[in-house]
C-alpha cells in the first residue's frame, strides 16, 4: 500500500516518454507466464523462436545468474535448491502462508523477520517480487526478441481476488524488470475483453479461471463495448497447486504406510510436486497411469486412477463451486441470466474441473480460446486501448471490503466489495485523550468480522494532531482506491485544516529503502543484455547436458558399444570447449550434436530402467503409458 | 448546483470534478423518480471519456483530475441506481441525517415487522422458506419505492423519511436472506 501526502499531481514527469506506441499485455502466471501484443484490434501472442508461448514461472539462480523458463525447470532435476516455482503465491505473503508438504517447505525460508517472505535459494536471500522481476525481465525480453525494439510498457494482470499487498508486490516487480506498468488489469477481466472483442459477446457472462495458484470467479456484463463487472470473487490460494499437493501427499501417505517415515528435503519435496503435476496432466487425457517418487535415491512406482484423482481433488473443486455461488448471490442474479460462462486458467483442463462448472452454471462451457493464452491476449488488447486510444471501456470492482481495526479487534468496514473503481470515501476520526498527538491506524482487507481474519494491509501513524481536548480532533482519513485496485491513503485535521504525516508501516510489502536498493541493482541488470542473457541460458544448458551425461556414464558404462565411448567422449569435448567460449550458436550446435550421438545409449538405459522398475508388472501394462516417468510437459499450463 | 463541465471548453483539458450533486452530474432533477436505463446510458457515456484509462499516457496532473472524475461518477452511479442510497442521499440534500447504524428507532410498528421477518428467516430451514420470504420483503420493498417517489415528489419528508427508514431494514433482511439462502442450499 503507498500512502501518499496530499502533494499537487505533475510533480514528475512521465518515464519513457519518447516511445508513445508499444505496450505489451503481460499475463504473469503462477505456473507458466505469456506476453502478447495486439496491433489494431488482433492480439497475438509473442513466441520464443522454438514457438513456445509459454514461459515457465519457473526460475534458476545458478553462478551464471537467474536463469528462467524451460532451461530452470529443468535444474529442478539436479539442483532443485537453487529453483523457484509457483512464487506468484508469495506475492505480498508473510511466512506462515507457505504451504507445506509432508511438513517440509518447498522452500528455505529466512524466518527471521516478520512481514514479506524471504526465500534461500541457491545462496541468496530474495523476495517474491524480485524473483517475479526475474520472470518479467525474461518475458521481456522475449518480447523484445521477437519485435526486435525495446519494450518498456505493459499491462500486467492480476487474480481477481488479489488483495492490495499482493497487487503492489505484482506493481514493483514490473519496476524491477525495467516495466512502466500502465494498467494491473484483473484477468477474467482481461479474458472477458478477449471473448467479448473477437467473439462479438453480448449479455451477461460469468468466468471461472482457475490457474495454478488462484482462483477467480467474476460476473460481467458486456454491452456495446462496455465490460462491466458485475461482481467477483475468488480464492488467492486455491488452484491446480493444491491438486499437486493433494497428489503428492496421497503417494507419500502409500509410501510410509510401506516404508514407514521418512524425512523430505525442500528439494525433493519440489520433485515430487513435479511428478504429482504431470501425473495430474497425463490424467486428463488417459485414465490411470504408474507414476515414480524418488526419496533420497529410492523410487517406488505409484498408481493413480482418474477415478482417484477426482476423489483427492473433489473438495477443492467443491470449494469454486460454492464461490460461484456466492458471486452470483452477490451480483444480485438468477442464473438463468448468466448467457455463457468462459473458462480461463490451465486448471480448467481438468475434466472434473468442467463437469463441475458445466452442472453448476446448467450450461457447457465456452473454451474456443485457449485457456492458456485468453488472459494475456486481453492484457495485449488493453494495452493497445491505452495507448491508441478505443472506445471499449473495462469498469472493474474492489474485490475484498477495505476496512479499519476498532476497538476489541473488530473491523469497520470502509469500502464493500464490489464497488465500482476507482473510489474514495472517508471516515472522521478523533481522539479519545486531551491533547493526544497521534493515532494508530490499522488497515485490513477481507470479509470477516474480526480483525485477525482479515488480511492486515499496513498500519500507520498519524502524528502532529494539535493539542486539543479530547473528541474535539476532528480527523478525516481518505481511502481512495485506483483503477488498478491500488489503495492510497490520506488524512487530514478538520478543525485546523493541517494536513497530517502520514507513516506507513507495510504488514507485507517493501519499504522504500528496500525498493530503492532493488532499483539501484536491476539497473545493474538491466545492462546485461539480451544476447549475453541467452549466452547464459545455452552455457546453464550445455552444463546439465554434461552433469546428466557424466551421471549416466558413471552409473552404465557396460551399456556402451564398440566406439560408441569414443564417439560421445568427442562430442562431449566439443560441448565443454563450446561453454567456455562466448558463441552461443556453437554451444547449442554441440549440445544438439552430443544429444544425437548418445540417443541409443539413453536409450538403452531407459529400457532398463523401466524393466527395473516393473517388478510385479508386466511390459504390456506400461505400453501406451510414456508420459508417467517424464518431467512435465512445457507445452501444458495448468 | 450545476455541474461543472469535465473538459475546458476551450482547450478540452479534463477539469476538476468540482462540488456538483449526484443528480447534477449525471444530468438528472434532483427527484426520486429517475430511470436506470437512462442513468446507466449517461454513465457510460461519461466514463468513456473520464475513465483513468483514456488518460494512461497523459500527465500525472491529467490522470490525477481523470480519477477525481471517474470516482465522482462511480459514486454518483452507485447512488442514483440504489434506491435507497437515492432516498438517504435526497433527504440528506434536504438537510434530513437518517443516521444509519447506532441510531434508535421510534417507530414501534416498524421495529415490530422487522423483529417477525427476522424471527421467520432465522427459522426458514429450506431454501423454498427462505424464497418466500425473500418474495415478501421484495414486494414489501417494492412498495417502499412506490411510497418514496409519492411522498418525495408530494415533498412530504417527514413520511419520506420514515419509508426510507423502512426501506433500510427490507434492504438488510435481504442481504441477510441472500447469505442464509447459500447457507441452505
Amino acid at each position: 500500500m503507498t500512502l501518499l501526502q496530499l502533494h499537487e499531481p505533475g510533480e514528475t514527469p512521465l518515464p519513457h516518454e519518447g516511445d508513445q506506441t508499444l505496450a505489451v499485455g503481460i499475463d504473469l502466471g503462477t505456473t507458466n507466464s505469456v506476453v502478447a501484443l495486439s496491433t489494431s484490434g488482433k492480439p497475438e501472442v509473442l513466441r520464443d523462436a522454438d514457438g513456445n508461448g509459454l514461459v515457465p514461472s519457473v526460475v534458476a539462480y545458478t553462478e551464471d545468474g537467474p536463469v528462467v523458463g524451460v532451461g530452470a525447470q529443468a535444474r529442478l532435476v539436479d539442483a532443485p535448491d537453487a529453483v523457484v516455482s509457483s512464487v506468484k503465491r508469495l506475492m505480498g505473503r508473510g511466512s506462515a502462508d507457505v504451504k507445506t508438504l509432508a511438513g517440509t517447505l518447498p522452500y528455505a525460508l529466512d524466518a527471521a523477520e516478520g512481514g514479506m517472505v524471504r526465500l534461500l535459494v541457491g545462496g541468496r536471500r530474495l523476495t517474491p517480487v524480485e524473483v517475479s522481476a526475474d520472470i518479467l525481465r525474461a518475458i521481456k525480453a522475449q518480447a523484445e526478441q521477437h519485435l526486435g525494439r525495446e519494450v518498456t510498457r505493459a499491462v500486467v494482470t492480476v487474480p481477481a481476488y488479489f488483495d492490495d499487498a499482493a497487487r503492489l508486490a505484482t506493481k514493483d516487480a514490473a519496476r524491477l524488470a525495467g516495466l512502466d506498468v500502465l494498467r494491473l488489469v484483473n484477468e477474467p477481466t482481461a479474458a472477458a475483453l478477449a471473448y467479448g472483442l473477437d467473439k462479438a459477446a453480448e449479455g451477461i457472462y460469468a468466468v471461472y479461471d482457475l490457474g495454478g495458484g488462484t482462483f477467480d470467479i467474476s460476473i460481467l456484463r458486456l454491452e456495446k463495448g462496455v465490460f462491466q463487472v458485475l461482481a467477483t470473487g475468488g480464492d488467492a490460494q486455491l488452484g491446480g497447486d493444491d491438486f499437486d499437493h493433494a497428489i503428492a501427499e496421497h503417494w507419500l501417505a502409500d509410501r510410509r504406510s510401506e516404508l514407514g517415515g521418512e524425512p523430505v528435503t525442500p528439494g525433493e519435496a519440489k520433485q515430487t510436486l513435479t511428478s504429482a503435476r504431470a501425473a495430474k496432466e497425463a490424467l486428463t487425457t488417459r485414465e490411470a497411469g504408474d507414476f515414480p517418487v524418488v526419496l533420497h535415491g529410492k523410487t517406488t512406482l505409484h498408481r493413480l486412477t482418474r477415478a482417484t484423482l477426482d476423489e483427492i481433488i473433489r473438495p477443492w473443486i467443491e470449494k469454486t463451486i460454492g464461490l460461484c455461488r456466492q458471486v452470483v448471490s452477490d451480483a444480485r442474479l438468477d442464473l438463468g441470466r448468466i448467457k455463457g460462462v468462459v473458462l480461463v486458467g490451465g486448471s480448467t483442463r481438468v475434466p472434473q474441473v468442467r463437469r463441475a462448472v458445466e452442472a453448476y452454471f446448467a450450461k457447457p462451457p465456452l473454451a474456443d480460446i485457449d485457456p492458456d493464452e485468453v488472459v494475456a491476449l486481453g492484457a495485449a488488447l488493453q494495452a493497445e486501448a491505452l495507448t491508441t486510444g478505443s472506445d471499449t471501456l473495462l469498469l472493474d470492482v474492489l474485490p475484498l471490503s477495505l476496512g479499519i481495526e476498532t476497538m476489541g479487534g473488530l473491523t469497520e468496514k470502509i469500502v464493500d466489495r464490489n464497488t465500482p473503481i476507482p473510489v474514495a470515501k472517508a471516515q472522521e476520526f478523533t481522539t479519545y485523550q486531551d491533547g493526544q498527538g497521534a493515532m494508530l491506524i490499522h488497515v485490513v482487507q477481507g470479509e470477516r468480522e474480526t480483525v485477525s481474519d482479515c488480511r492486515s494491509l499496513a498500519r500507520f501513524v498519524l502524528a502532529g494532531i494539535p493539542p486539543m481536548t479530547a473528541g474535539a480532533a476532528r480527523i478525516r482519513v481518505t481511502f481512495q482506491v485506483d483503477a488498478d485496485g491500488l489503495l492510497t491513503v490520506s488524512a487530514e485535521e478538520k478543525i485546523t485544516g493541517v494536513t497530517q504525516r502520514v507513516e506507513v508501516k507495510p504488514s507485507y510489502g517493501l519499504s522504500e529503502d528496500e525498493m530503492a536498493r532493488m532499483l539501484e541493482e536491476s539497473m545493474i541488470h538491466a545492462r546485461t543484455d539480451m544476447e549475453r542473457r541467452l549466452l547464459i541460458e545455452n552455457r546453464v544448458e550445455g552444463r546439465r547436458v554434461l552433469l546428466a551425461l557424466a551421471t549416466a556414464l558413471a552409473a552404465d558404462t557396460s551399456l556402451l558399444d564398440a566406439g560408441e565411448a569414443d564417439r560421445i567422449e568427442q562430442a562431449r569435448l566439443r560441448l565443454v570447449q563450446a561453454i567456455e567460449g562466448d558463441d552461443r550458436d556453437r554451444i547449442k550446435a554441440a549440445v544438439e550434436a552430443l544429444e544425437d550421438v548418445a540417443r541409443p545409449f539413453a536409450g538403452r538405459r531407459m529400457d532398463l530402467a523401466i524393466r527395473a522398475g516393473l517388478a510385479g508388472h508386466s511390459i504390456d501394462e506400461f505400453k501406451g503409458d510414456p508420459g508417467g516417468c517424464l518431467a512435465p510437459d512445457p507445452e501444458e499450463k495448468s | 448546483m450545476p455541474a461543472a463541465e469535465p473538459f475546458c471548453p476551450a482547450c478540452t483539458a479534463v477539469q476538476p470534478p468540482g462540488q456538483a450533486d449526484h443528480f447534477a452530474r449525471l444530468g438528472f432533477a434532483r427527484a426520486y423518480d429517475v430511470d436506470p436505463a437512462a442513468v446507466e446510458r449517461r454513465y457510460f457515456e461519461l466514463q468513456r471519456r473520464l475513465h483513468p484509462d483514456r488518460f494512461a499516457t497523459k500527465s500525472p496532473k491529467e490522470r490525477a483530475l481523470s480519477q477525481a472524475q471517474a470516482t465522482s461518477l462511480n459514486d454518483a452511479y452507485e447512488t442514483l441506481m440504489d434506491p435507497l442510497g437515492r432516498a438517504v442521499y435526497l433527504l440528506r440534500l434536504s438537510g434530513i441525517d437518517t443516521g444509519g447504524d447506532g441510531k434508535t428507532v421510534d417507530d414501534p410498528a416498524l421495529l415490530m415487522e422487522a423483529m417477525e421477518m427476522r424471527e421467520a428467516l432465522a427459522e426458514a430451514r429450506t431454501p423454498a422458506e427462505v424464497d418466500a420470504l425473500v418474495g415478501r420483503a421484495r414486494a414489501e420493498a417494492e412498495a417502499c419505492r412506490v411510497a418514496l417517489a409519492r411522498l418525495f415528489a408530494g415533498g412530504d419528508l417527514a413520511a419520506a423519511g420514515k419509508a426510507t427508514l423502512r426501506l433500510t431494514y427490507l434492504d438488510k433482511l435481504l442481504d441477510d436472506a441472500r447469505a442464509r439462502r447459500l447457507n441452505v442450499a
